[in-house]
């Protein structure tokens, strides 16, 4: 299982992470960061396949995927 | 396999774009087109006076404020002062295709030694959502809020058209829309970077971006309508390749 490393200070809400990971690891969550901003929710019962398409597709370089096996 | 940002891309502080925007997925893209190659240390950028400023706060390269719609000859001049940097340009459709148009043509018949990589969000984003030369017929933006025609507006421009028959290295079009596309873009890059080591001359790759804010979608939507109507209208692939043959 491999690790998500997220900066929520550096996250907009902009949930593309969401729309592409197939594990539902990351998912909108209601809450507001103190700028404004939609803030992402990270499911840490959901398991992660390091898959990295989170990583790619954030605009906002909130992301890191560790992966053991790498 | 680890994901982690290039070095390149400046944690330090963060650009200004909407939520959602293509710009900043492209910055990410480059760095890690760049760190493949292992040339990192040699790119400069060359940023437009539009929302391709921010990649100033971005990317950690050494980069120019270019004027609006004169990156694309900025680069030239910069590469042909230091032909050892690797030169890429970023306009928008709207600088590279309005204002910039004769820079952009006269670049490519010169065959200039650059990438040139236009963000296509087929608007003017920066200034408001004004209509751009790539705004699609029927679509609806600030200045033509009843949808682009042909006849009232003019053709759309179609890159690969105009310049598709030119001498130039290297044109393709690609978009960020799915991560099997995004990885596509940046195959793109690593190939266009590797042109321009090779001397092979201009380059230029459009990628379909995201303007969510102005497209007055969310940015989930914004990738379906590029999948489902801008890349209907605007082609993805690879146009011309001369794999450094004489044209
Ligand atoms: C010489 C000059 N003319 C006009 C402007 C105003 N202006 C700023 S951004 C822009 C258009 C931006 O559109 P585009 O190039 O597509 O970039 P985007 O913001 O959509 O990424 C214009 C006309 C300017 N900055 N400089
Ligand atoms: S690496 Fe893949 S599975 Fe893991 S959170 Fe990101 S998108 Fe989801
Ligand atoms: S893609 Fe990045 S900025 Fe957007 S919601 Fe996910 S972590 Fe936040
Ligand atoms: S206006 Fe459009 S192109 Fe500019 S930062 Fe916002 S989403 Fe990006
Ligand atoms: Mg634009």
């Amino acid at each position: 299982m491999a690790k998500v490393i997220l900066d929520m200070s550096r996250c907009k809400g902009c949930f593309l992470c969401a729309s592409v990971c197939p594990k539902e690891v990351l998912t909108p969550s209601k809450e507001l960061s103190s700028k404004g901003f939609g803030l992402i929710h990270l499911n840490e019962d959901k398991e992660c396949i390091g898959c990295g398409a989170c990583y790619k597709v954030c605009p906002d370089y909130c992301i890191e995927i560790i992966d053991e096996k790498a | 396999m680890n994901f982690k940002v290039s070095k390149h891309i400046d944690l330090n502080q963060q650009a200004s774009w909407c939520p959602g925007c293509g710009h900043g997925i492209i910055c990410r893209i480059i760095t890690d087109a760049a760190d493949k190659l292992g040339v990192g240390d040699r790119i400069v950028t060359v940023d437009d006076v539009a929302c391709g400023q921010f990649g100033q706060y971005a990317m950690d390269y050494n980069s120019i404020m270019g004027a609006h719609g004169r990156v694309v000859a900025t680069a030239a001049g910069v590469k042909r002062a230091r032909p050892d940097a690797l030169l890429i340009a970023r306009p928008g459709d709207g600088s590279a295709y309005s204002i910039g148009i004769e820079s952009t043509i006269s670049c490519a018949m010169r065959n200039e030694n650059i990438l040139t990589i236009v963000i296509n969000n087929s608007v003017f984003g920066m200034t408001g959502g004004q209509m751009s030369p790539a705004t699609l017929y029927g679509m609806k933006t600030s200045t033509s809020p009843f949808g682009r025609t042909a006849e009232r507006n003019g053709s759309m421009m179609d890159i690969t058209k105009l310049l598709g028959q030119s001498d130039m290295a290297y044109l393709a079009r690609c978009s960020v829309d799915s991560i099997a596309n995004i990885n596509k873009t940046q195959k793109c890059i690593e190939k266009a970077l590797q042109k321009q080591m090779n001397g092979e001359g201009f380059c230029l790759i459009e990628i379909l971006s995201p303007c969510p804010t102005n497209w007055k979608m969310t940015p989930a939507q914004s990738m379906e309508f590029i999948r489902n109507t801008q890349s209907k209208a605007l082609p993805l692939g690879e146009f011309i390749d001369r794999g450094g043959k004489e044209a």
